[in-house]
């Protein structure tokens, strides 16, 4: 596609043919206090060469840790095809086109996309993805309560061990919308919710249960349980869920005897890199009989008027085009290229090369938990199955303790303190089939060197 | 002229009403309505026991291109949806004044007097008006 850029003379045919004498008229209706104006503190352009300068010194600053960070985004292999597929031109767009029917190519793969994430999670029917597993397990909350008719309360059960980010994710997103989210605790001593914390629930009016699996902590809810004491009450299970881990666990739509009624999750783990946060994609699924509040575009295959198949955007009429401030979402941006790689990552994976992987995982983690705890000083918080994360317990105040590894190139985990200050002196660490058996030597070394360095509390 | 029983009250939003012997109303949309909408592929309305203002919208019907609040043409309590529609929403385009009716509402006190119905003759002029 040409990049025409308007000439001036454009401009001022454009600006005439409506009457208006400058760009800058057009918004004069913004009131003036309500214009930023200049921004303070963004410096002056850099050209393309000044750019590329200063990003190489900041990637040379940053070196190349060795990471043991998980906390909601995953280091894994991507096998090369995958990008050299997804920025081919004909992939190369953010979004699902504007006139969706003359891309059969893309919808195609969206189509694709939207069948393995069914497959995956076990549900009916997928979207075509949202922003990132954060909004899309606020837009969740929003679909639960459309679709759970029986309650009138818009109250969310949100246990603590959900990713503190998308708890707060989902109250900036729904909570002016009059949704109310409640926490429930864990137990203290296993780090998944409990049937004690359900107790002054058994008999109220909510909404909907978020459980995320496996949970911040890397432990396995008793998702079976849970699922079955909400529906027992009618309230609507939100399942969020690791796309890798689904490989091993149990999908959500077989959670308990129903299943869960929504699943969404980060899609990062399936073929994005980690890129400082983003951009990443969220996924989201739910049952058929509640497809018509699901929100985001959602493909469907066809037969054209010849009797060929084909692929087209389906139940537009929910969407914000048609339906305007009554659509399910006005934020269900998809993001088309990332989806992309997805679906690549695990058409060359497949359902084998995914099990290996998530199995791997599993393997590394157990491998690197067995190796930290053998550290002086050093104890496994919760103890119990988790999948590739866990929550150590130190015996003194872990930033000093990462700053110290980062000096030496490892990225140790990630410091709840601030997250979970009853935790204490705790820290959530992970790997992946990305690392060796030599580079968890090498953290269990310096680790141990650490500590022996930095004084105990 | 459009399909306009005499028998009806009618809304500027394309509703019609129908006095049952026991007192409730039933509400629908107009047969112009759903000519406009084109073929319905899905129908939500209210649950039995729901509370709704005059004017508030209560009821949604989906065609292939566009979806539609209904309004509550009057204040009163949901007695009824039609539960036929969730399976056969086609029966509001084939008979919009019989099988495809979407609600049924008891008024609260005064609400029916206090509705701003309007006869077919007066319904026939807002389309009319519509005509461009």
């Amino acid at each position: 596609m040409a990049f025409i850029p308007h000439t001036e003379a454009d401009v001022a045919a454009m600006l005439a043919a409506i009457g208006v004498a400058r760009i800058e008229d057009l918004f004069d209706e913004i009131p003036p206090e309500l214009r930023v104006g200049l921004l303070a503190g963004v410096p002056e352009a850099l050209n393309e060469m000044e750019i590329g300068r200063l990003m190489s010194e900041r990637a040379r600053a940053d070196g190349i840790a060795l990471s043991f960070l998980g906390a909601g985004a995953y280091e894994h292999h991507i096998p090369a095809a995958v990008w050299a597929i997804t920025t081919r031109g004909e992939f190369y767009s953010a979004y699902t086109p504007y006139q969706a029917e003359a891309s059969q190519g893309t919808l195609q793969l969206t189509y694709e996309y939207q069948t393995m994430i069914a497959r995956l999670t076990g549900m009916e029917v997928a979207n075509a993805s949202l922003y990132d597993g954060a909004s899309a397990t606020a837009e969740a909350a929003l679909m639960a309560v459309r679709a759970n008719r029986k309650s009138k309360s818009a109250r969310i059960l949100v246990p603590t061990t959900l990713h503190p980010h998308y708890r707060r994710v989902a109250v900036a997103t729904a909570s002016n919308q009059g949704l109310r989210f409640e926490e429930l605790p864990y137990g203290p001593q296993e780090g998944v919710i409990t049937t004690a914390a359900l107790v002054p629930y058994d008999a109220e009016d909510i909404t909907a249960l978020v459980i995320q699996q496996p949970n911040f902590f890397g432990r396995l809810e008793e998702v079976d349980a849970l699922t079955d004491w909400a529906h027992a009450r009618g309230i609507l299970v939100i399942a969020v869920v690791n796309p890798t881990a689904l490989a091993l666990l149990k999908p959500p739509g077989e959670w308990g005897t129903r299943g869960a009624d929504i699943a969404v999750g980060e899609g990062q783990p399936l073929g994005v890199p980690l890129s400082s946060g983003g951009p990443y994609f969220g996924f989201m699924t739910t049952r058929m009989e509640h497809v018509r509040q699901m929100p985001g575009r959602i493909v469907g295959r066809t037969l054209d008027a010849a009797g060929k198949e084909g692929f087209t955007l389906t139940l537009q009429a929910r969407e914000q085009h048609i339906r305007r401030a009554k659509a399910t979402s006005n934020i269900c941006t998809n993001q088309g290229l990332l989806m992309t790689a997805a679906t690549v990552y695990l058409s060359l994976m497949g359902p084998q090369g995914l099990t290996r992987t998530a199995a791997a995982a599993h393997a590394r983690t157990r491998e690197l938990i067995a190796a930290l705890t053998r550290v002086p000083g050093v104890r496994l918080a919760f103890p119990g199955p988790y999948f590739h994360e866990a929550v150590l317990q130190l015996d003194r105040a872990v930033a000093p303790v990462l700053k110290a590894l980062a000096a030496r190139g490892i990225l140790g985990g990630l410091d709840l303190s601030a997250y979970y200050p009853e935790l204490g002196n705790a820290l959530l660490v992970c790997a992946t089939e990305t690392k060796t058996s030599a580079d968890i030597d090498r953290y269990r070394g310096a680790l141990s060197e650490t500590l022996q360095g930095v004084r105990a509390a | 002229m459009s399909n306009l029983p005499a028998d009806l009250k009618y809304t500027k939003s394309h509703e019609w009403v129908r006095t049952l012997p026991d007192g409730t109303v039933e509400i629908g949309i107009t047969d112009h309505a759903q000519h406009e909408l084109g073929d319905l592929v899905f129908v939500e309305v209210p649950d039995a026991g729901r509370v709704v203002k005059a004017d508030e919208p209560c009821a949604v019907v989906e065609s292939v291109k566009a979806a539609s609040d209904v309004y509550a043409p009057i204040a009163g309590e949901i007695t009824a949806g039609n539960p036929k529609l969730a399976a056969e929403p086609e029966a509001v385009n084939a008979d919009p004044y019989g099988e495809g009716w979407l609600m049924r509402l008891r008024p609260a006190p005064g609400a029916l007097d206090a509705a701003a119905l309007l006869s077919p003759a007066q319904y026939q002029q807002v389309l009319d008006a519509e005509v461009h």
